[in-house]
C-alpha cells in the first residue's frame, strides 16, 4: 500500500556553516516516502549538523530544504509548526524531560497537538513505550532508568504523533545487540506498513545493512556526499576505496558482508 | 501532489443494533489528528449498554496509524474490563494487523491515571527535619573540606589555579563594580535625604555626614556589597558547578584523582575574599559621595562635610568593615560552591541550587553581620 515514489525531503544546493566555517557545501539529495535513509560518515564530518539543518534547528547558509513540498527555510511560523507536527526527532542523548515520567514524556506531544482525551493519550503513550520494550517502566523518571532505556523512551516520544518522517540521531548507540535488532525490526515494520520515512544518523554497520534502503556518506575533506546508494552496492562496488573500506571496517578486515 | 495529511476525518456508523449486539463500521483513514471524535463516540457507545456481542468492521479502513491501532486496541480491551462480552475485529488489512499484533492484548494492562500521593503531615515534618539535618551534615563536612583545601592551598600556593582565580576576580569583581557603585551611591543619597528631614527639626543637619559615614563604613558598605555578590556571583558559582555536576564533569574530576573542592571551589573562594573588600572600598566611597550631594544641596560647603566625616569615623571603622566584607566574601563563595556541589540530576536541580545558594548566602551574611556586631561591641571597636 505504500507509495514509495513521493519525495518527502528534498535538499538542494544545501550549504551548512557555523559562522564562517563551512561544514557542508552544496549538498543535493532527496528522500522518498517509506525509505529508510541513513546518513553516514566518519566522526566530525557533519552528520549531526546536517540533521539539525533538516529539522530546522539551524538556518542553512545557502540552498533550500523542502519537507513534503513545504519550504522549511522560508516557512512562516504557522507553516513551520505544521511541519514540526509531522516530523519526530530523537536526539543523540535522548533529551527526555527530567521532571516528567516516561509516560508523561511520551504523552506531551499528544497533549500539545491532538484533541484526544486523557484515557486515549495514556493508552497511546503506554503502547508506544511497550513498542520499545518499556511497558513496565511508564512511571519511572528518566534519571531512574539506564541510558539505553532513556534512548528507547526518546524514540517512543518521537513516534508519539505517528509522524510522517522520523529523524533519529544514533538510535542504536548504547543499546545491547538484542534491543538494537528489535529496534531495527521495528523501524523496518513502520517503514513498510505505514510508509513512515526514516532519516537516521548511524555508525552501526550491522544495523545499517539490516534496515537501510539508501545510504549517503559524508566526507569532511570534500565537505560533500562521496557515496549514495544501497549499502550492499556501496560495500561491494563503489569506485572510492575509502567508501568500501568504511563498509568493510577498514583495510585489514575481511568481512565481506554483515548478516542481517 | 504529496502534501501533509489533509484527509477527511474517519466516519463511524452503528448498524445492526439490537439490545445485546452491535456492529461498529469505521470508514476512511484513522490518523492521529482526526481519530479523536470517532474514538470517543465508539467508546461511549460500547460502554453505554452491556452488549454481549460487538463487531468492529474495518473493511473500509485504508489507512491506520499508531493512534488508530491504539483506538482499536482500546475497543478490544473492553473484554478485560468486562468478562461477558465477545468482541471481534473484522477486515483489518494485513499491514495494520501486524501493527496490532505487536501488542499482547491479553496481557496488556494500561495503567490507571495515577494520582499524586498525599503524605500525612507527620511524615512531611519528619522528612523535612531529616533533610535539614542531612543538609547540615553536608554543610559541616564541606566547610571542613574547604578549610582543609584552603590551608593546603595557602601552604603550597603553586597548587592554586591562578588563571581560574583571576578570571573569577574579573567576573565577580571588576564586572560587578558598576552595579555596586550605583546601588551604594543611591543608598548614601537616600539615607542622607531621609535623615535630613527629622534632623532639621533639631537643626542638626550638620550631622548627616556623621550618620552616612558611620553607617556606610561600618555596616551598609560591606553588607550591600556582600548581598550583591550573593545575587550576582554566588548564584553563578552554584549554576556553573551544578551544571558540571549534571554533566558528570565533577565525577570526571574525581576519577582523575583531582579534588573537586580544590579544583573548583578554592579559586572562587579566594577570588571572592580578595574582591569583596575591594568592592566595599568603592561602595563606601560612592555612599559618601551620595551623602555629599545632599549635604551640598542643603547649603553646606564640601570642607565641612569632610571635616565632619573625619571626626565621626576612624580608620578602625574602615578596617572593621573591610574585614567583615572579606568574611562575607568567603561565606558567599563557599555557600555558592557548596550548593553547586550538592546539585542532583536534571535541569531543574541547577535552578534549585542557584536559588538555594542566594537564599542561604544572604541568610549567612546577615547572621554573620549580627555576630560581628556583638564581637566588635565586646572588643570595643
Amino acid at each position: 500500500m505504500t507509495i514509495k515514489n513521493d519525495i518527502v525531503i528534498q535538499a538542494s544546493a544545501l550549504t551548512c556553516a557555523y559562522g564562517t566555517s563551512v561544514i557542508l557545501d552544496n549538498i543535493n539529495f532527496e528522500v522518498r516516502r517509506g525509505e529508510v535513509f541513513i546518513i553516514l560518515g566518519g566522526s566530525g564530518c557533519g552528520k549531526s549538523t546536517l540533521l539539525k539543518h533538516l529539522i530546522g534547528l539551524y538556518q542553512p547558509a545557502g540552498g533550500s530544504i523542502k519537507i513534503i513540498d513545504q519550504d522549511l527555510v522560508h516557512a512562516n511560523q504557522q507553516e513551520h509548526r505544521r511541519i514540526l507536527k509531522n516530523i519526530g526527532v530523537m536526539y543523540q542523548s535522548g533529551a527526555l524531560f527530567g521532571s516528567m515520567s516516561l509516560l508523561e514524556n511520551v504523552r506531551l506531544p499528544l497533549e500539545e497537538h491532538t484533541a484526544l482525551d486523557t484515557h486515549a493519550m495514556n493508552l497511546i503513550a503506554h503502547m508506544k513505550l511497550s513498542l520499545v520494550g518499556l511497558g513496565n517502566f511508564t512511571k519511572h523518571y528518566p534519571s531512574e532508568v539506564s541510558g539505553g532505556m532513556q534512548k528507547r523512551a526518546a524514540i517512543a516520544r518521537a513516534m508519539a504523533l505517528d509522524p510522517e518522517v522520523l529523524f533519529l540521531d544514533e538510535p542504536s548507540a548504547g543499546l545491547d545487540p538484542i534491543t538494537s535488532s528489535e529496534l531495527d525490526a521495528l523501524i523496518r515494520r513502520l517503514a513498510e506498513s505505514l510508509g513512515i520515512t526514516f532519516v537516521i544518523v548511524s555508525h552501526e554497520l550491522a544495523s545499517i545493512f539490516a534496515i537501510a534502503d539508501r545510504v549517503i556518506m559524508l566526507d569532511a575533506e570534500t565537505k560533500g556526499i562521496i557515496a549514495d546508494g544501497p549499502p550492499v552496492t556501496l560495500q561491494q562496488s563503489h569506485s572510492n576505496a575509502a567508501v568500501r573500506e568504511f563498509f568493510n571496517r577498514g583495510k585489514h578486515n575481511n568481512i565481506t558482508q554483515v548478516e542481517d | 501532489m504529496p502534501s501533509f495529511r489533509n484527509s477527511p476525518p474517519p466516519s463511524l456508523e452503528f448498524v445492526d443494533e439490537t439490545t445485546d449486539s452491535i456492529t461498529l463500521v469505521f470508514k476512511g483513514e484513522l490518523r492521529t489528528d482526526s481519530v479523536s471524535k470517532v474514538w470517543g463516540k465508539a467508546r461511549k457507545k460500547t460502554s453505554s449498554r452491556l452488549f454481549s456481542t460487538v463487531i468492529i468492521d474495518v473493511h473500509n479502513i485504508n489507512y491506520c496509524d499508531g493512534t488508530g491501532i491504539a483506538m482499536l486496541a482500546d475497543l478490544l480491551l473492553e473484554t478485560q474490563r468486562r468478562t461477558n462480552v465477545d468482541i471481534t475485529l473484522e477486515g483489518l488489512k494485513e499491514d495494520f494487523q501486524q501493527l496490532l499484533d505487536q501488542f499482547d492484548l491479553k496481557h496488556f494492562k494500561p495503567e490507571p491515571e495515577s494520582k499524586a500521593k498525599s503524605i500525612p503531615i507527620t511524615e512531611e515534618v519528619g522528612l523535612t527535619a531529616s533533610q535539614f539535618l542531612q543538609d547540615l551534615k553536608e554543610l559541616i563536612s564541606f566547610v571542613g573540606e574547604a578549610f582543609y583545601s584552603l590551608w593546603i592551598a595557602l601552604k603550597h600556593p603553586s597548587t592554586i589555579r591562578w588563571k581560574d582565580m583571576l578570571l573569577t576576580i574579573e567576573r565577580a569583581g571588576v564586572n560587578a563594580l558598576p552595579i555596586v557603585c550605583l546601588i551604594c551611591f543611591l543608598m548614601g543619597l537616600i539615607m542622607a535625604f531621609q535623615s535630613a528631614i527629622p534632623l532639621k527639626q533639631f537643626a542638626a543637619e550638620l550631622f548627616i555626614a556623621d550618620l552616612v559615614s558611620v553607617a556606610m563604613l561600618r555596616e551598609l558598605g560591606p553588607l550591600m556589597t556582600a548581598i550583591l555578590l550573593a545575587g550576582r556571583s554566588g548564584s553563578a558559582f552554584a549554576a556553573e558547578i551544578g551544571t558540571m555536576k549534571v554533566n558528570e564533569e565533577v565525577n570526571a574530576l574525581q576519577t582523575m584523582g583531582i579534588d573537586p573542592v580544590r579544583f573548583l571551589a578554592i579559586p572562587r573562594i579566594i577570588a571572592s575574599i580578595i574582591v569583596t573588600p575591594l568592592l566595599t572600598l568603592f561602595a563606601n566611597f560612592m555612599g559618601l559621595v551620595g551623602g555629599w550631594v545632599v549635604y551640598v544641596s542643603l547649603g553646606f560647603p564640601t570642607i565641612v562635610y569632610i571635616n565632619q566625616i573625619k571626626s565621626a569615623v576612624t580608620l578602625t571603622d574602615l578596617w572593621g568593615g573591610l574585614f567583615k566584607a572579606g568574611v562575607f566574601g568567603l561565606l558567599v563563595a563557599g555557600i555558592g560552591c557548596f550548593r553547586g556541589m550538592q546539585t542532583s540530576m536534571g535541569a531543574s536541580a541547577v535552578g534549585q541550587s542557584t536559588t538555594r545558594a542566594v537564599v542561604s548566602g544572604i541568610v549567612l551574611i546577615v547572621m554573620a553581620d549580627g555576630l560581628f556586631s556583638v564581637i566588635y561591641y565586646i572588643l570595643g571597636l
